[in-house]
């Protein structure tokens, strides 16, 4: 996936040609890729639409980087977007901050893996020195009661004694009074799944709601959810108004685009995801990890990551902006450089340079020439601003100069000099090349133009 | 811009159901024309049915194609093609009959929580109905209370249940009860099997273990394999559809919980790029809610008001 989202992005910036900046048309053809990655992953359409609309708006007009190509930058702002939607993490702990015994309800669709999650969360609350009492309330499901005493029993945890010819209603009622008699701290209700459109059932939780008033409210949803997930969320959310969400059965390869459909219609933190079908598969909720998988990339943001973390941004965007100002000299050539040698490997450059997939594989473990690198730049240091914004101006004497400044001998900087104007030539032809030229230039004579 | 973001997003969303139904009126009185604009409208429809990308637009190429010659298409008109349109993307639509071999082996496969053992319950209850002898093999001896679910279910259609403990081998509880249909002469047995998700490997093998006893206790066994598939899952259900049609040769679908909101338009990509046909669908938790699928009826519910 990190493979066909990135890959698709690079093949519409092919066209952009190492123009400074984004066109309206430029970023039409990507946010296409965009909207697409998005309705695979099952983003709900209309949320799609409205946020393929935000980033659109960002990214339109933006600096292109040099040392970023355009399509990492384009899936910078998407994973921005994304990271703002998906919450900060910081709502998405459980609030249990209430006299008990503290009701927590779960509800939502058939089969979603409220009972079973129910159990894991009883798990979860005793490792946290709570003492849960569990609450069978599903008394429509044949055995559903059962299941979740036979969970009780496997966990060693109190499972209140209901029976399937009572009213739910009175269940959720009559384990409150017993947990306050018998000192359970917390209440896990475990409601029948039921249609969002079923308005009797509906009735039913707002009764138990009413009744019990449960400190959480939490919809169970099934990761593999497809678009439909907006209508459920927002029902479940308008009669009950929820208090988070949990998703299940991560574990499998669902891309998960529900999480930021319900997020995005109710507004309410995703708190828990069930990432398999023993009770302690439940696990914290990271917005960012989700965001990455809904579109399917882990590895390419990773290695923005690593970019971000050796060149900041700022940093960068400076960069770019003196190249374009100055055009390619010594000056800038040897903040590149500096930049270059804070990436570590070539590997990782190149990874950053799109389509260069290949090369990269080629090229493993290929670690740049340091020691050639610091003569470089040790050169470059022993010259006059001047000097290094046009070095043509460099002539016998100063040669010398600089040599003896350096502790190099004259025959290297003529060598430096030399190739710099040839890379001088190759930098302005790769601007008409586009970002690709880069690695041409980089592959010629064995990594870099020295 | 995140508030601003979220404020729109959350505005437009609440009342989803409401412009799609818009959307829908729109498109069928608003726009007797086919224009981009109606395309558009559709694309949503589709797109919001989990019809998926690729398969949207080719339905929408299609009635483009089709409808460049018409001067005033209308409703029924429309909806006429798309069913066309779709039905010719499933296989070829027969009513499904039991196969003759005795006892016929149905065996139901499927993520968790979908509805198998719903549904077989509920095909039991058709087969006892029609007269057949049926036994039920509980084969989901994982999840908890899966037996005593079953047990029920057996009981309200008639049917004897095979069960083992909790935790035992289902290879084993497919022995005994394909050893009890034949004992019993039954004219079905229909294996329940415990939910697992299609990527797990060594679950996955456990069904072609279980498939094996099978055959090799009743010649052709099983019969029938269908995978249940639930309406509400976007397109993570072709991964499914692929994967369990691989492991275990499935020879059809169930989709179920066609009585919610979601309408399984993901089925028609299954069907198309697999071959697989829809052979029953779910629209309900009662034991009649069991119906053979029609692709008239599904297009007539994409468009259907709740
Ligand atoms: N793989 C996986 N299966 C899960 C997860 N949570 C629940 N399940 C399974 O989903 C099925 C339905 O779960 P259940 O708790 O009965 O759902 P309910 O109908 O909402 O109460 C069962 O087979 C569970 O084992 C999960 O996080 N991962
Ligand atoms: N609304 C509705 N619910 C269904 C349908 N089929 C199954 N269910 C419900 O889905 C849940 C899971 O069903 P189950 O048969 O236990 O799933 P399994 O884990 O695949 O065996 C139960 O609550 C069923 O009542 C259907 O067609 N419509
Ligand atoms: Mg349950
Ligand atoms: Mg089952």
């Amino acid at each position: 996936m990190f493979d066909t989202l990135s890959e698709k992005l690079d093949a519409v910036f092919k066209k952009l040609r190492g123009r400074g900046r984004l066109t309206e048309e430029d970023v039409q053809a990507a946010m296409r890729e965009v909207r697409l990655a998005l309705l695979e992953a099952d983003v709900n359409f209309k949320v799609v639409k409205d946020f393929v609309a935000a980033v659109r708006e960002r990214a339109v007009g933006q600096d292109v980087l040099q040392s970023l190509t355009p399509g990492q930058q384009v899936i910078r702002v998407v994973r921005d977007e994304l990271a703002l939607l998906m919450g900060s993490g910081e709502e998405n702990r459980l609030d249990l901050a209430a006299r008990p015994p503290v009701g927590i309800m779960l509800c939502g669709l058939q089969g979603a893996g409220k009972t079973t999650t129910c159990g894991k969360l009883a798990l979860k609350l005793r490792r946290d020195k709570r003492s849960p009492l569990l609450v069978p309330a599903d008394v429509y499901r044949p055995a559903a009661i059962e299941q979740l005493k036979v969970l009780g029993r496997q966990l060693d945890i109190p499972v209140f004694d209901s029976r399937a010819d009572q009213d739910p209603v009175a269940i959720c009622r009559e384990a409150r009074a017993f947990a306050d008699r018998q000192g359970y701290d917390t209440l896990i209700l475990d409601t029948a799944g039921r249609l969002h459109i079923d308005d009797a059932l509906m009735l039913e939780l707002e009764r138990i709601k009413a009744d019990v008033e449960p400190r959480e409210i939490l919809l169970v949803a099934d990761a593999m959810t497809g678009q439909d997930a907006v209508n459920v969320a927002t029902a479940f959310n308008e009669r009950l108004g929820l208090t988070g969400v949990i998703l299940t059965k991560l574990d499998g390869d669902a891309r998960g685009g529900a999480a930021l459909s319900i997020r995005s219609v109710t507004g309410k933190p995703i708190k828990l995801i069930g990432v398999g079908e023993k009770l302690d598969a439940l696990e914290a909720f990271h917005p960012e990890r989700m965001a990455q998988r809904i579109l399917g990339m882990g590895d390419v943001l990773s290695l923005i990551e690593k970019a971000e973390a050796t060149i900041d941004r700022e940093q960068a965007a400076e960069m770019a902006q003196q190249l374009r100002k100055e055009g390619f000299n010594l000056e800038t050539f040897r903040d590149q450089l500096r930049a270059v040698k804070k990436m570590g490997s070539l590997e990782s450059l190149l990874g950053m340079i799109p389509g260069a997939g290949k090369a990269m594989k080629q090229m493993q473990g290929m670690q740049l020439p340091e020691k050639e690198l610091q003569k470089v730049e040790a050169i470059i240091n022993s010259m006059t601003p001047a000097e290094r914004r046009d070095h043509r101006i460099i002539n016998g004497s100063r040669r010398l100069r600089i040599a003896k400044g350096s502790g190099t001998r004259v025959q290297d900087v003529n060598q430096l000099l030399k190739q710099f104007t040839e890379a001088q030539t190759m930098m302005k032809r790769m601007q008409k090349l586009g970002p690709k030229g880069l690695r041409g230039l980089l592959g010629k004579g064995g990594g870099l133009p020295f | 811009m995140a508030v601003g973001l979220f404020g729109r997003l959350r505005e437009g969303l609440a009342k989803t159901r409401e412009t799609l139904l818009g959307k829908v009126e729109a498109l069928f009185q608003g726009h007797p024309k086919v224009d981009e604009e109606f395309l558009e409208s559709l694309e949503e429809i589709l797109l919001g049915a989990d019809f998926g990308m690729p398969v949207t637009q080719e339905l929408i190429a299609a009635l483009r194609r089709r409808l460049k010659n018409e001067r005033e298409p209308d409703q029924g008109r429309l909806r006429e093609i798309l069913a066309e349109e779709i039905a010719t993307r499933l296989p070829a639509e027969q009513a499904w009959t039991l196969p003759a071999q005795r006892p016929c082996v149905i065996m139901l496969v499927g993520v968790n929580g979908v509805g198998k053992t719903t549904t077989l319950g509920k095909l039991a209850a058709q087969f006892v109905g029609q007269g057949k002898k049926v036994v039920i093999g509980a084969g989901d001896t994982f999840r908890a209370a899966a037996g005593e679910q079953l047990q029920v279910w057996g009981e309200r259609a008639g049917a004897e249940v095979i069960r083992h403990a909790e935790g035992a081998d289902p290879g084993a509880v497919a022995f005994d009860a394909a050893r009890a249909a034949v004992a019993r002469g039954a004219d079905v047995l229909l294996l329940d099997t415990a939910g697992r998700l299609h990527t797990k490997v060594n679950l996955m093998e456990e069904l072609k273990k279980v498939r094996r006893v099978l055959a090799r206790e009743i010649p052709g066994a099983p019969h029938e394999t269908w995978l249940v598939l639930d309406a509400t899952t976007g397109q993570n259900a072709l991964a499914q559809a692929k994967t369990f049609r691989a492991a275990t040769e499935a020879t059809g679908i169930v989709l179920t919980k066609l009585d919610g909101t979601a309408r399984g338009g993901i089925v028609v990509a299954i069907s198309a790029e697999l071959g697989l046909g829809v052979r029953f669908v779910g629209i309900g938790e009662g034991v009649a809610d069991l119906k053979p699928f029609s692709a008239g009826e599904f297009v007539a519910a994409l468009f259907r008001n709740d």
